[in-house]
């Protein structure tokens, strides 16, 4: 079970795929570019480097361990030759540093070739060393740790855009980091009631704006946003603004609550909308609006009648991420029997797709799948009572550009191009 | 406020046919679902502590559905009735415990009193060394219209140790963050040493508790709500134990 994939996420221009494990293992996949003697192998991710991340741990004061499992991998924007992604368990974050070697010096006149040292008697003139290609060689090193900042879980961690500061997510606090510094961080927002009998709400996820340095977002587990600007006060308690939709009436039931708690919460490109998950839905909001989302697009609706059912066998919980496309006018995201779910906000077509050895050989076409709830049940459909619960995909990442998409399903990772650029069927 | 016909719809669509058909049975059963439903979040909330810290977020779901159960019940008046029948004694008694088990996720805020409910702290303060589900189980069968639930979070002793074991479960979070070489002493000399029994004993009920009484609730009348009492009785007579330590300590 260390296999199972924890996390993915491109980097911001799609040549680097990294996912993260339960073991606290990193891959990182790179996109070979795309050659015209091989039409084929177009833009075909492969494994670029492989690292241990983070190792278990055990906290002996509350006699518990810490998972290695990585929460989340965030990339930084590329400054220099050299790769950075931000990776996290539950309660530490580390900064990575990947750098290619693909040359070495060769020619030292103290040392031989295998750096032994040269009987100097046998040394009759100098040579300048010279450098010499070698086989490629990607170097991964831990540059920063950014420990004991968090007392709760670690849900998310967003890069600023200022390049400069991220910010780390746990159930109750936001801590704002410097990424150069690690023996402090600033805390922003702390929802930790004085008496914790009195806990009702937790902080699921949040992210910073995409061009706003000062503006970011979290979402609680009763389904309300809260933008905050950092400007206001240090302490951003009191949010700018508070994005909560009113219950539906007719809807309401003792599961209410657990099915509108926000599992993710991602920041359109454009800053103009965010997206947000609760168990049965996905949701447009427009940062202008606070009283409801401007569109809202059912996952899996058939499964509200059987929330009980969910909520006995604890699927009820589960988080499901989201993602936009490139030009936002796509939205993703995942759900049981290893579907996901793509909703075209354009043209309102929504498609059902499977990922799966069975159903995915390379450079086939990925056939929709139907979920029938009674009534016509047509050749290929899947019956709701014959889906897969435990066939759960979670974590789903879109190229920055590019139709090309990053589906993990338990221990598999799949890599899904779009050649034309298509609508939805 | 809410009409018992929509309510019905929140649990899986059989039990739609079954209670329309059983007109004269509709009221009950529905009350029966609801009291399966907060069986099954009190036994999810005693099993938060296992080896990996607890997950939060889940944590604090579950202890508001059970708030919501509890208030629905006290608005309806069942919460009167059902301190006079044995499915309702069972739970409350469970509910006890989970309250001393599960402190960090438990959401019940003492303050709130319920009008016309009155608390009968002076009849535990004298039972330090009892058992305390025990007592609870006599106070109730004597006591019957009153409000159990608000009754258990004032009793005194008990309640000491519950803020003793909190207050460590505080400041051992609270110290965390500002985590240095030289408090790790202090640390552990405010550790209520029952914490750690607590865990051995979860440990080892967590593998005798079942989820399979919950079935029940898909097919309400069906008989397999009655075996659901016997086993949470088992789960009641380990929890005593738990619960002994913990006011001995």
């Amino acid at each position: 079970t260390a296999d199972i994939i924890s996390t993915v996420e491109f980097n911001h221009t799609g040549e680097l795929l990294a996912t993260g494990d339960k073991g606290g293992r990193v891959v990182i996949f790179q996109r070979e570019p795309e050659s015209k003697n091989e039409p084929y192998n177009q833009g075909e991710y492969n494994v670029y480097s492989t690292f241990q991340s983070h190792e278990p741990e055990f906290d002996y004061l509350k006699s518990l361990e810490i998972e290695e499992k990585i929460n989340k991998i965030k990339w930084l924007p590329q400054q220099n030759a050299a790769h950075s992604l931000l990776s996290t368990n539950d309660k530490t974050i580390k900064l990575w540093k990947i750098t290619e070697r693909d040359k070495r010096p060769e020619g030292y006149n103290l040392k031989d070739e295998e750096g032994k040292l040269k009987d100097l008697s046998t040394v009759t003139s100098l040579q300048v060393p010279v450098l010499k290609p070698m086989d490629l060689m990607v170097e991964v090193t831990p540059r920063r740790i950014f420990a004991n900042g968090h007392t709760y879980h670690v849900n998310s961690i967003s890069v600023n855009s200022d390049c400069e500061t991220y910010m780390s997510a746990d159930d109750l606090r936001i801590n704002l980091w410097h990424l150069a510094i690690t023996d402090r961080s600033f805390n922003i927002v702390d929802i930790k009631p004085a008496n914790m009998e009195d806990l009702t709400e937790v902080i699921t996820a949040s992210e910073f704006h995409p061009h706003h340095c000062n503006l970011f977002v979290y979402s609680s587990s009763k389904g309300s946003l809260r933008l905050c600007d950092m400007r206001a006060s240090a302490l951003c308690d009191k949010h700018s603004k508070l994005y909560e939709e009113p219950e539906d009436p007719s809807n309401r039931s003792f599961f209410s609550e657990i099915i509108s708690s926000v599992s993710d919460v991602k920041f359109s490109h454009s800053g103009r909308y965010m997206l947000t998950r609760d168990y049965l839905t996905v949701k447009v909001w427009d940062l202008n609006m606070e009283t409801k989302p401007v569109e809202t697009y059912q996952v899996h609706d058939y499964l509200r009648s059987k929330l009980c059912s969910l909520y006995e066998n604890d699927c009820i919980f589960d988080k499901f991420e989201c993602a936009w496309n490139g030009s936002d006018s796509v939205i993703m995201t995942g759900a049981y029997n290893n579907f996901f779910r793509m909703f075209d906000r354009n043209t309102k077509r929504d498609v059902t797709l499977e990922a799966s050895r069975e159903s995915s050989k390379p450079r086939a076409i990925l056939k929709p799948r139907r979920v029938c709830v009674g009534g016509k049940r047509r050749k290929d459909d899947i019956s709701v009572d014959s889906l897969d619960f435990t066939k759960k995909i979670l974590h789903t990442a879109w190229h920055p550009t590019e139709n090309i998409i990053a589906i993990a399903a338990t221990n598999n990772l799949y890599i899904f191009q779009d050649k034309v650029n298509s609508e939805m069927h | 406020m809410f009409v018992r016909g929509l309510k019905r719809k929140c649990f899986d669509g059989e039990e739609d046919i079954e209670g329309t058909l059983a007109g004269i049975k509709a009221i009950p059963s529905y009350n029966l679902q609801r009291q399966s439903l907060l069986d099954m979040s009190l036994v999810k909330l005693q099993l938060c502590h296992m080896l990996v810290e607890p997950n939060l977020c889940r944590s604090v779901l579950i202890a508001n559905t059970v708030r919501q159960i509890q208030e629905e019940m006290t608005q309806d008046g069942t919460w009167q009735m059902i301190n006079t029948q044995s499915t309702g004694q069972a739970s409350l008694d469970r509910l006890v415990s989970t309250d001393i088990l599960c402190r960090s996720s438990r959401e019940q805020a003492e303050g709130k009193h319920v009008p016309g409910y009155s608390t009968f702290n002076k009849d535990f303060e004298g039972d330090q060394t009892q058992d305390s589900s025990e007592t609870m189980s006599t106070a109730s069968s004597v006591q019957a219209p009153r409000n159990l639930q608000s009754n258990v979070w004032e009793m005194e002793n008990p309640q000491e140790n519950k803020g003793n074991f909190q207050k460590s479960l505080d400041q051992i979070f609270e110290t965390l963050e500002n985590k240095s070489p030289n408090s790790v002493e202090d640390l552990f000399s405010e550790v209520d040493n029952s914490y750690y029994d607590l865990d051995t004993m979860l440990t080892g009920m967590m593998s005798n508790t079942k989820m399979g009484h919950c079935e029940g609730l898909e097919t309400f009348s069906s008989p397999s709500t009655t075996t659901s009492n016997s086993n949470c009785k088992s789960d009641l007579n380990e929890l005593d134990h738990i619960v002994e330590i913990l006011v001995e300590s």
